[in-house]
């Protein structure tokens, strides 16, 4: 090796001229380029990359240039090697990209093929359909009352002003309960739950409440002895009629979209006064837009306040019911009351968990 | 109700080209609902008014026949040939000429038969399909009846084929509208038209001695009872036809003049009647409650004993009727009668109803008495009926009627004018409140403020002023009422029970089980089939006295007899793989006290209220899982898995899991489970259900597949979950640890995996049961249980010391518990 005063050597300095980087960096293009694969291109990367590579190699020399000289010769040869080092990453870069996209490829799978290994269950549509009729008015601020299905006679009758010698009472169909004094029947409505709701709260009340009702018609396509209704029922100062619509509206909105309302037919209850019957506008019905008749609802028959120890000079309330079986026929046109009964799990499947 | 509207029109003034539709929409609005609107058939083609000329009547037939010239306004008669042998010469009938098409396609033309050329038909009542009289042809009227048009008229609008028929649901507090007079008085005010009171008479200035002796000794059950007597009613005299149209078009079968006049008369004023054969009847009428041991025979012949709470109609000879039900057969109006003593009476509605459900007769004047009937209308309906039976059966009036009337005033209801706003939300005026109110038959006074408001006789309904603040909102019109959405307070959402059943519902969806809610009813069988003990508990069920079927007249205890039947079914319908579950309230029997019935007059008091509400028994809500064939289906991946036991006791654990409470499983032993493969469900210390495979003989018995499997959990009986803690999440290193034990078969892997959990303490993160084996090299009567620890401090890496130690306390805990040994 040269000392430190050793004179300026040109054949040293050959190495470090444009001419045999330039040289250097073109062979090293062509090595990678020429690689065909992974292991190819590590084959041939010490010969350009390696520590005995013509660019590795020109930058010893630098030490042996005149320090004026090195300036320019060291910017040469940076650039000589990276441009050595991007060729390299690139071919590197495509050479991956190839491999990969051929491993990809052979991966290949029918991704049609069905996976139902766990099957799917489902929620009976009367759950679900109940669930959301809730859901509406919780959202408005109600709570959800329940009440048993085998019920005191009194509170399935005598307290909603229907005398043991009504008509209505006979009209209703009832299940009654052995022995003949039990003072016990299933319940032919929701309608207790008002009862013993307003037995056991205070107003403002705003309850709905959901449940399965028992009346002694045999099965057939538009018939079934126990069946569903909601109840719903509100009792506070100043209550209206027209609140009564409003929140009927509402409900009908929520449930058969946005065009939704309801038309009222003057009709009796025993436990409302006045009471109508309503139906509901429903513009998505199988057989075209129609009204359908849907519930019953009125004022509460301050009779029934009296019974329930609510002071009717001071409250005022509304009721409503309606049946869920029906709401179901019409909403998704069920045509036979024994597919939603009869718990054949084709019907209930196509329904989900949540409706 | 059927309402005919020709004679309806009869009464209203209803606006010429009204059609049936703008009927149909006025009924509805004033709140009688529209069930069905009967319209004739048609009948196109001539059809006429003819006259029968001549009959001959021709013989060697295999039955008689008559040959007729008929009159049918043209310039020749007509010769027809007919069967029938009610009418003679003279008589007016209805005459189909050939080009006629009769109801059901009958086409007419000119035929041979019986060797004559028969030119037309004369038409019977069912021909025409207004009727179902078959019995013989329609006689319009006899030789001397001026009321039916000439011969050649056409007959359609005088049999009633253009007649409609309305029939309305009527509500049981407007009785009132069971008759012509009330429906008439709706649809004057209605259709806002001009309209006739069928009950204003001028009743007939009738003297003498009075029709009979009567005494009311229960006046509190009939505050009025009117009678007149009348004598030469001729027993051959027809009902005319215009009548006993009408009493078919309102479903009522005509029988003889007196009974359909009687009949007539209540479908017009709405008042019952009875007609007696006065010859029949012996000494004076009393009217009484039937006392221990007496009986009646009434006009459909059944002999009943009478209960104490009956009221009676008597004479000498005891009862001779049921009062405002039925009619007694000793004094039944028969083919010879002439002298004939009618009864209009008005009876207390609610002894009617219990009269007539004991006795099973809901009588059309029961159905009426019970919703209520005008008292004013007795006599008029007794002078109506006299004049129909003069008119028609050349009767007279004798003597002078009876009228025991003992009614007090009727009570006067305050309204204030502004109530029927405030309930409505609808700004009425006073003086809309007070037209309104005058519309319905109500006497007001006052014009604002408090008004003094009497309800006219035939609305016994109108007793409160919310009734009276119903008719104004109905009148004005109850679909003008507007929207408005109120205000509730805020509400505290779901409870935890709800949400919960919400939670577990899902979550068994969600595992594939399919929701089958099934009729709650039960029988003997079902619960024989199960296999349950004769003391078991499931059997004390409670009982409905009208059952719809016979076999099974209980409530079901358990949930398993209605799922298993959902299963069968669906297994019938071609299923093969089903995993179903039903929630829902079950109903345990036992001994109970009766539930009071306290009056309504007031909050009952808190010890009744008590009572009331402990009488009526717990429902506990439960949830039930069956399942049978495949859990998992086999596919391109591979078999499938058939559904065991092991998917029940999962079933359960997820119940648990969404109710968020800890279950515990332990072996047990109950019905209808197979005693081998029956899950205890416990939460702590207390049993919440079963779950497993079913015992192969309630599988035969039931004729499930073998190894069906089933699940029954309490979810009342679960407490109410905790509010979860939220872990400390350690990030230092696990320590992974597997240990494998060689136990006894009757050992319980729980058993196991809790020894484990207690040994390892609390540096276990958590442990999984990997893999149970029994076989080589395993001796008999043992197995091997592997199980996956992972171990993990909160605040440093363990170091392998420590992990050491926890697995040698771990396994000498396991050793010493469970006589395992640890596998090599």
């Amino acid at each position: 090796m040269s000392g430190a005063n050793d004179p300026y050597d040109p054949k040293q300095v050959a190495a470090l001229s444009a001419e045999a980087l330039d040289a250097a960096v073109a062979a090293a293009a062509e090595a990678f380029g020429a690689a065909g694969d992974l292991a190819e291109l590590a084959a041939v990367r010490p010969a350009h990359l390696g520590d005995r590579a013509p660019v590795l190699l020109a930058r010893r020399e630098l030490g042996a240039l005149p320090p004026a000289a090195r300036s320019d010769a060291g910017k040469r040869v940076n650039a000589a090697r990276i441009a050595v080092t991007e060729a390299y990453e690139q071919r590197l870069a495509q050479l991956e990209a190839e491999r990969d996209a051929r491993a990809l490829a052979e991966e290949r799978v029918d991704v049609t093929l069905p996976w139902d290994r766990t099957p799917r269950g489902a929620r009976h549509p009367l759950t679900t359909l109940t669930e959301r009729i809730a859901d509406v008015f919780v959202g408005m601020g109600y709570e959800v009352a329940e009440g048993p299905e085998l019920e005191a006679e009194w509170l399935n009758f005598d307290a909603l002003n229907i005398g043991r010698d009504h008509p209505a009472r006979t009209m209703m169909d009832t299940f009654f309960v052995a022995p003949e004094d039990s003072g016990l029947v299933l319940r032919t409505h929701t309608s207790p739950v008002q009862a013993r709701t307003m037995l056991s709260r205070t107003p403002p009340i705003y309850v709905v409440a959901p449940g399965r009702v028992y009346r002694t018609d045999e099965l057939d396509a538009t018939h079934t002895p126990v069946f569903h209704q909601v109840e719903g029922l509100a009792i506070d100062r100043g209550l209206t009629m027209a609140h009564l619509r409003g929140t009927l509206d509402h409900l009908a909105r929520s449930l058969f979209g946005a065009d939704a309302i309801t038309r009222w037919r003057p009709s009796y209850f025993p436990f409302t006064e006045p009471s109508a019957e309503f139906d509901v506008w429903f513009p998505e019905h199988r057989d075209g837009p129609r009204w359908v008749e849907w519930g019953g609802c009125g004022m509460v028959n301050p009779r029934v306040l009296v019974a329930c120890g609510v002071d009717p000079e001071e409250y005022s309330g509304f009721a409503f019911g309606m049946g869920i079986e029906r709401a179901l026929q019409f909403r998704s046109g069920v045509g036979d009351m024994r597919d939603i009964v009869e718990g054949d799990v084709r019907f209930t499947s196509a329904f989900g968990v949540e409706l | 109700m059927r309402v005919p509207i020709g004679w309806l029109a009869e009464y209203v003034d209803v606006p010429a080209g009204t059609t049936v539709e703008e009927l149909d929409t006025a009924f509805v609005r004033l709140g009688l609902e529209v069930e069905e609107i009967h319209r004739p058939e048609p009948v196109t083609g001539p059809l006429v008014v003819g006259r029968v000329l001549e009959i001959e009547e021709l013989t060697g037939f295999k039955k008689p026949i008559r040959y007729t010239q008929v009159d049918v306004g043209e310039a020749e008669p007509r010769g027809i040939v007919c069967g029938a042998r009610n009418f003679a010469a003279g008589d007016s009938v209805v005459v189909a000429l050939p080009g006629a098409v009769l109801p059901g396609g009958f086409a007419i033309a000119a035929r041979k038969t019986y060797d004559h050329v028969s030119d037309g038909m004369i038409c019977s009542v069912r021909e025409l399909g207004v009727g179902e009289d078959h019995a013989g042809i329609l006689v319009l009227g006899g030789r001397d009846d001026d009321g039916v048009p000439a011969p050649g008229t056409p007959a359609g609008p005088l049999v009633g084929l253009d007649d409609v028929v309305i029939e309305l649901a009527v509500t049981p507090d407007r009785g009132y509208c069971l008759s012509m007079r009330g429906i008439a008085r709706e649809m004057g005010t209605g259709l806002a038209v001009s309209w006739r009171d069928a009950g204003e008479l001028d009743l007939p200035d009738w003297s003498g001695e009075p029709a009979w002796q009567v005494r009311v000794d229960d006046a509190e059950r009939c505050d009025r009872f009117s009678m007149i007597a009348l004598e030469g009613v001729d027993p051959t005299a027809p009902t005319p036809w215009w009548m006993r149209r009408r009493l078919a078009q309102s479903g009522i079968r005509s029988i003889s003049l007196a009974v359909d006049v009687t009949n007539y008369v209540m479908l017009e004023l709405g008042q019952p009647m009875h007609a007696f054969d006065r010859d029949a009847v012996s000494g004076p009428i009393v009217v009484r409650r039937a006392t221990a041991g007496e009986r009646l025979t009434t006009l459909d012949g059944t002999d009943r004993a009478l209960d104490a709470d009956d009221l009676l109609i008597t004479d000498d000879t005891g009862p001779i009727g049921l009062a405002a039900v039925m009619g007694g057969a000793s004094t039944e109006i028969g083919d010879e009668t002439r002298n004939v003593l009618l009864e209009a009476a008005h009876w207390e509605p609610t002894g009617v109803a219990r009269t007539a459900r004991r006795h099973r007769l809901p009588s059309e004047a029961a159905k009426r008495f019970e919703r209520g009937v005008d008292p004013e209308m007795t006599t008029a309906a007794l002078a109506r009926a006299a004049a129909l039976l003069a008119e028609y059966g050349g009767a007279r009036v004798v003597g002078s009627p009876v009228d025991v009337d003992t009614r007090g005033a009727r009570p006067v209801i305050e309204l204030d004018s502004g109530k029927p706003a405030r309930v409505a939300g609808v700004p009425y005026s006073d003086a809309q409140v007070v037209e309104l109110l005058t519309a319905v038959g109500c006497a007001v006074e006052g014009t604002e403020g408090p008004l003094r408001v009497t309800p006219p006789s035939w609305r016994p309904d109108l007793t409160d002023p919310a009734d009276l603040v119903e008719e104004v909102v109905r009148l004005a019109g109850i679909d003008d009422i507007p929207s408005v959405l109120p205000t509730a307070p805020p509400g505290r959402g779901l409870t935890e029970a709800q949400r919960r059943r919400r939670a577990i519902g899902r979550a068994l969806a969600e595992a594939g089980y399919v929701e089958a809610p099934s009729y709650p009813f039960v029988g003997e069988k079902a619960l024989d089939a199960l296999g349950l003990a004769a003391d078991d508990e499931r059997r004390q069920v409670v009982v409905v006295r009208n059952p719809l079927s016979e076999e099974e007249p209980a409530l079901r205890t358990t949930l398993l007899p209605g799922l298993l039947a959902t299963l069968a079914r669906n297994l019938s319908r071609g299923q093969r793989d089903l995993a179903l579950f039903e929630h829902g309230s079950v109903f345990p029997g036992g001994n109970r006290t009766p539930a009071p019935l306290p009056g309504v007059d007031a909050r009952p008091d808190d010890a009744t209220l008590a009572a009331l509400l402990g009488a009526v028994p717990e429902q506990p809500w439960h949830v039930a899982v069956a399942l049978t064939g495949a859990r998992e289906p086999r596919g391109w991946w591979g078999p499938g898995r058939p559904a065991e036991w092991a998917d029940a006791v999962e079933a359960a654990r997820r119940v648990a899991a969404a109710a968020g409470v800890p279950l515990t499983v332990r072996a047990g032993d109950r019905a209808p489970w197979h005693p081998g493969r029956c899950a205890e469900l416990l939460v702590g210390d207390v049993v919440v259900g079963h779950a497993g495979e079913l015992h192969p003989r309630v599988c035969a018995a039931l004729e499930l597949p073998a190894r069906t499997s089933v699940m029954e959990l309490d979810v009342d009986a679960l407490p109410a979950a905790a509010v979860p803690v939220g872990p400390s999440i350690s990030a230092f290193p696990p320590v992974l640890l597997d240990l494998a034990f060689v136990v006894a078969t009757e050992v319980a892997a729980a058993d196991v995996e809790a020894a484990l959990r207690s040994g390892a303490g609390e540096l276990l993160e958590s442990v999984r049961l990997f893999d149970v084996y029994t076989g080589t090299p395993i001796p008999e009567g043992q197995k091997s249980l592997a199980y996956a620890l992972t171990l993990r401090a909160p605040d440093r890496t363990l170091t392998g010391e420590e992990a050491a130690e926890v697995r040698q306390r771990a396994v000498a805990t396991v050793t010493e518990r469970t006589g395992a040994a640890l596998r090599g």
